[in-house]
């Protein structure tokens, strides 16, 4: 529109447009049932790396994303959460909705609609277009799961169906990017609103499921065979005795292999960090930069990234449960202990999430309709054992636990104590939320709908995206955060200069701040160094790790005790085990903190939140100090 | 013990059942035919986006470890409902009784 001409022309003397009479500007919502493969369609065509899991809801905000192959045409596609209708009931659903009517704040007004729906299942899936197409947006109907459709014997006649919903309809397979000439084609070209044969009022769901079967035969649909090995598998998943068996052999199998099976590669990486280190030392002439690079760097962020291989692999099972689709059949399971206390089933799938890390836990309680069940699982997320507590717990535990079998090979003394700090973080959110929900948070039982999909491979490429995208996070972390932490460290420990000189670390800035919060923390076992780590985790748990290595790098004597010896002698077990509960408990995290404030609208709840697991923190890990002093004595 | 579980087909229901009133009874690989449902509106809806409109038919697939949820397989896909909201799907009697 920028060529316009100011003064407008009479239609003879006007010049033929250079362009085709399109917009230059497009946006295109993408719209669907939840898992029917938005965001699958949205990563393809745009090469942004949206979560794709298989498992319902797991988009819960808008996305915007620019098509990568447009041609003179700009196209901005919005992936959306899923929705059954177009009327919401939950958070998720309300923002779908208020982007397709253009009432979602900095975000324009589709211009036209892509609607997804799962061509497995196109019976139900249907009901969608009947509102969607009554919106009399531009819309491309793509039928997504091509390849499952064909490989289970199913059909169906798209040019039949695009006649009777007088809109293009195509068939795709999204996650092989199969047949997506025709998307392009749409997103790029001209648009036509859709001028469906009948439409069914959208407020009668008997009537429209009519409507879509109806449209369905017409279209010569043969819904594909149910899918044999999902029967096969869930036949155990779900069985009454083995179900929860393999479920328990699952974890015990991923705290071993988490703990033994990551320590070579830890090692490695451990041993190319030290090796680097020394050689920046021997590399660089004798100065304070030398000292704060080998100290402070090497010293602080280095003993983070050791982790890295570690929380990769918790990372990978993670991404199997969730791309496999048990995650759906493990909040089935927990439903019942999950009503129990007075939550649902679907609140499992944020708190399994928030294993990896609360912030996207609680972005995902939006699917939750209840508003006070979601408050209440936004509140208890934080004490899942996120994977930032996982380096502190690794180091605490392979400093004080000595390796014994439990059960043979499979178990640990190691892996045992990390899977009993997992179960107290989850005791801790279960009772809250009774606590929670017998009180402030009082609601009638709410229902638990839940779709089951079918299981998945998942794929290699999906896995690996996932890995590579999570050490690229983790890494600008240690780069960000934690390097930041370090750097400041580093300097308020060298602080005041004495005679031109750092005074001993005991009485720099760093080493005063320690020793006047050392009271309050001495009952539990702390000394002003594990005081100084506790005030720096506040910003982020893993960066207390580092801290205590930029500590004994500065204190040791040119790094000649591992950060693992040097905490032996000054924590007691007691100490150790006080620390490790204070971990469990503390909301040691600005960004859960910032994320709740965002998702409940005010200082209130995370506020309460902070408080509440401070307490709890204290208290446990005073108790804890005084029965295992008492106890060692 | 795995594998026996893995390839044996859904357990023959016991005898002859009492006809199934609501959905909370359909026994496990039974099929039925909905016939209303008794649940609130807000509720009612959210259950026929899902495929649970009156005239469909439904089985019941399998029950969770301790018998809740239950999950159903309605038009193609799979659902878990808890007891207590499949006790509000009435089913059609199946004529004979
Ligand atoms: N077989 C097959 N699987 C697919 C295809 N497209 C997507 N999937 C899988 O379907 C699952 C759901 O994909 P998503 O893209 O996360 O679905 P979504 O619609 O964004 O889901 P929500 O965000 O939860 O609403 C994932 O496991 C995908 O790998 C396809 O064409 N064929
Ligand atoms: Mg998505």
């Amino acid at each position: 529109m920028a060529e316009c001409p100011a003064q407008p022309r009479s239609a003879e003397t006007a010049p033929p447009p250079r362009r085709p009479p399109v917009r230059r500007h497009r946006t295109v919502a993408i719209v669907g049932p939840p898992n029917s493969g938005k965001s699958t369609l949205f990563n393809r065509l745009t090469g942004v790396r949206q979560k794709v899991a298989n498992y319902p809801g797991v988009t819960v905000e808008q996305r915007v994303g620019r098509l990568r192959q447009a041609h003179d045409q700009e196209v901005d596609l919005i992936d959306l959460p899923g929705v059954y209708s177009l009327e919401p009931r939950s958070e998720d659903e309300q923002v779908a909705h208020d982007v397709l009517k253009g009432r979602m704040p900095g975000v324009r007004r589709p211009d036209a609609v892509i609607l997804i729906l799962d061509s497995t299942n196109l019976a139900r899936h249907l009901l969608l277009a009947a509102p969607v197409l009554s919106l009399g947006l531009p819309t491309l109907v793509v039928l997504n799961m091509a390849d499952a459709l064909r490989d289970r014997g199913g059909e169906v006649d798209t040019a039949a169906l695009a006649r009777q919903l007088g809109a293009p309809v195509v068939l795709v397979s999204a996650a092989r990017g199969e047949g997506l000439e025709p998307v392009l084609e749409f997103l790029t070209g001209e648009l036509g609103v859709p001028r469906p044969v009948e439409l069914p009022v959208i407020q009668d769901v008997p009537k429209c499921r009519e409507w879509a079967v109806r449209i369905g035969a017409r279209a010569g649909y043969r819904p594909p065979a149910p899918p044999v090995w999902t029967h096969r598998l869930d036949a155990v998943f779900l069985h009454p005795v083995a179900g929860p068996l393999v479920f328990a052999a699952v974890v015990v199998a991923v705290f071993q292999t988490i703990f033994s099976g990551a320590r070579p590669l830890m090692e490695g990486v451990e041993v190319l960090i030290e090796r680097s280190g020394a050689w920046v030392a021997a590399a660089l002439p004798e100065s304070p930069f030398r000292d704060l690079l080998v100290e402070g760097v090497w010293g602080g962020v280095g003993s983070v990234v050791v982790f890295l291989p570690q929380i990769l692999l918790l990372f990978l099972f993670i991404g199997i449960l969730e791309d496999s689709g048990y995650l759906a059949r493990a909040a089935v399971i927990a439903d019942r202990t999950m009503a129990r206390v007075g939550l649902q089933g679907k609140s499992f799938i944020p708190l399994l999430s928030a294993y990896a890390c609360a912030v996207p836990a609680i972005m995902a309680t939006r699917t939750i309709e209840n508003k006070r069940d979601r408050i209440a699982t936004i509140l208890i997320a934080p004490f899942m054992t996120c994977s930032a507590r996982l380096p502190v717990y690794t180091l605490i535990i392979a400093a004080f636990i000595p390796e014994r079998p439990l059960i043979g090979n499979l178990l640990g003394t190691r892996a045992a104590a990390m899977l009993g700090l997992y179960v107290l973080g989850f005791l801790a959110a279960v009772m809250t939320a009774r606590l929670l929900k017998s009180s402030i948070l009082k609601s009638e039982r709410t229902p638990f709908l839940l779709e089951l999909p079918p299981y998945r491979w998942p794929t290699l490429r999906s896995l690996g995206l996932r890995l590579y995208d999570r050490a690229w996070l983790f890494l600008r972390r240690a780069g960000t955060v934690i390097l930041t932490a370090a750097i400041v460290l580093w300097v308020l420990a060298h602080l005041p200069l004495v005679d031109g000189a750092a005074p001993p670390i005991e009485a720099s800035v760093a080493g005063t701040i320690g020793r006047l919060i050392e009271p309050v923390i001495e009952p539990l076992g702390f000394n002003w160094k594990i005081g100084i780590g506790l005030v720096t985790s506040l910003a982020a748990r893993e960066v207390i790790v580092g801290t205590l290595g930029t500590i004994y790098g500065i204190e040791g004597d040119e790094n000649s005790m591992g950060l693992r010896e040097a905490l032996q002698q000054d924590l007691t077990p007691a100490g150790a085990v006080a620390l490790l509960i204070f971990f469990a408990f503390a909301m040691q995290c600005i960004s859960t903190l910032a994320v709740v404030r965002r998702e409940t609208g005010g200082w209130r709840w995370p506020l309460a939140q902070f408080a509440y697991m401070g307490a709890l923190a204290y208290a446990g890990a005073f108790v804890a100090y005084r029965l295992v002093s008492a106890w060692t004595a | 013990m795995l594998l026996q579980l893995i390839f044996t087909t859904e357990p023959a229901s016991a005898g002859v059942a009492a006809e199934p009133r609501t959905l909370a009874e359909l026994e496990e690989g039974r099929q039925a035919v909905i016939e209303a449902l008794e649940a609130p509106p807000d509720l009612a809806r959210r259950l026929m986006e899902l495929g649970f409109v009156p005239g469909s038919s439904v089985i019941t697939v399998r029950r969770a470890p301790g018998g809740d949820p239950r999950v159903f397989r309605i038009d193609g896909s799979e659902i878990a409902l808890r007891l207590e909201t499949a006790a509000l799907i009435r089913l059609r009697p199946s004529g004979g009784a």
